[in-house]
């Protein structure tokens, strides 16, 4: 088993599955902001404009992680 | 697919599905533009054209204030009012008035940059070659830095973010570092990487699609639909990336903001 698993040449771009795997995690972190800042909207109306601040700014870094992986097989080599 | 897929610059004109040739899809080369003279290149002239378009709007708007404002006026104040309340004071507070001018140009600045991106003619967003993020951002770590050490004292300043109160003791030989790092380090490389990464994937899905367009008419089925498919994509995904450049000039503006707040005023 060892010795297939050494012999597979993996070819093509690496790149587009390390960015598959970066976008995991910032995939679900940015599904539970907008869930949660939807929510707290819908029951604080009133506070719109500073959940939704607080919202983009969550998500940016959050986003952050992701556009990580995004860039790493360009500047790396794919 | 057929063939192998061919680097952009070696496509020949005239290549469409069945005609033999691959796929063409676009790599990071299509942001290589040859320059006009010497090191001047297309986003340069973008960039200067963008800071003069800028620079003579809000000189049209505000140079003659009147009580009752013109249409123009009207809308410089629009633009203004959103920074100032909408950012500044919502994140500073009263004191953050002296920044508005800063935050206001900042703002700007990314956004026509970005907005290159769907104009048609330039279709080139200026963020999307990464000297000009890593400037801006370079700028706003300068400033964060300074107005820090000015505010809270050159050594409380570093002290006061490795060691935010209110922690166990023994969690702080792990904070203290972390905390250093992201503040100093981290911060400035995201900041750029953001903006530079969402302009990047923006033009690349953009261009993906304009040539799947082009590649894919051909007499056929398969050839008609997918073509219209993709022209149909390229249409959703420019009103998308309008949407994407003006939140990123937006977050942009709202983190610098976060990190002269940061810098004024210790947590405690």
């Amino acid at each position: 088993m060892v010795d297939l698993l050494a012999d597979v040449t993996i070819t093509g771009s690496l790149g587009s599955i390390g960015y598959g795997l970066a976008a995991i995690g910032p995939g679900i972190g940015i599904g539970i902001i907008f869930g949660n800042g939807v929510q707290a909207i819908a029951r604080q109306p009133e506070a719109y404009g500073v959940i939704r601040q607080n919202m983009l700014l969550g998500f940016a870094l959050a986003e952050a992680l992701a556009l990580l992986g995004f860039v790493a097989p360009f500047v790396f080599g794919a | 697919m057929q063939g192998a897929v061919v680097p952009m610059s070696e496509v020949e004109p005239g290549c469409h599905l069945g005609s033999g040739c691959g796929f063409p899809a676009p790599d990071a080369s299509i942001f290589d533009i040859e320059p006009y003279f010497g090191n001047f290149t297309k986003p340069v002239f973008l960039l200067l054209l963008g800071s003069l378009l800028i620079i003579i709007f809000f000189l049209a708007a505000f140079r003659r204030p009147q009580l009752i404002p013109s249409k123009l006026q009207s809308i410089g104040e629009m633009g203004y009012l959103f920074i100032r309340d909408g950012i500044s004071r919502e994140v500073i507070g009263k004191d953050g008035d002296r920044f508005v001018p800063l935050l206001f140009s900042i703002f700007f600045f990314v956004w026509i940059g970005n907005l290159w991106g769907i104009i048609p003619g330039a279709q080139f967003p200026v963020n999307s070659r990464f000297a000009f993020p890593v400037g801006l951002a370079i700028t706003v770590w300068c400033i964060y830095m300074f107005l820090g050490m000015r505010h809270q004292g050159p050594i409380k300043f570093f002290t006061n973010m490795m060691f935010p109160p209110g922690m166990p003791k023994a969690i702080y030989i792990i904070l203290a570092p972390i905390e250093l790092i992201s503040n100093v380090l981290v911060r400035p490389v995201t900041l750029s990487i953001r903006l530079f990464a969402n302009m990047f994937a923006g033009h690349l899905l953009l261009t993906v699609f304009t040539v799947a367009a082009f590649y894919l008419a051909s007499p056929s089925v398969i050839g008609i639909l997918g073509s219209a498919t993709s022209f149909l994509m390229t249409v959703i995904f420019t009103a998308f990336e309008a949407l994407i450049q003006a939140l990123q000039a937006y977050i942009f503006t709202l983190l610098t903001a976060v990190y002269i707040a940061g810098s004024l005023h210790a947590e405690h």
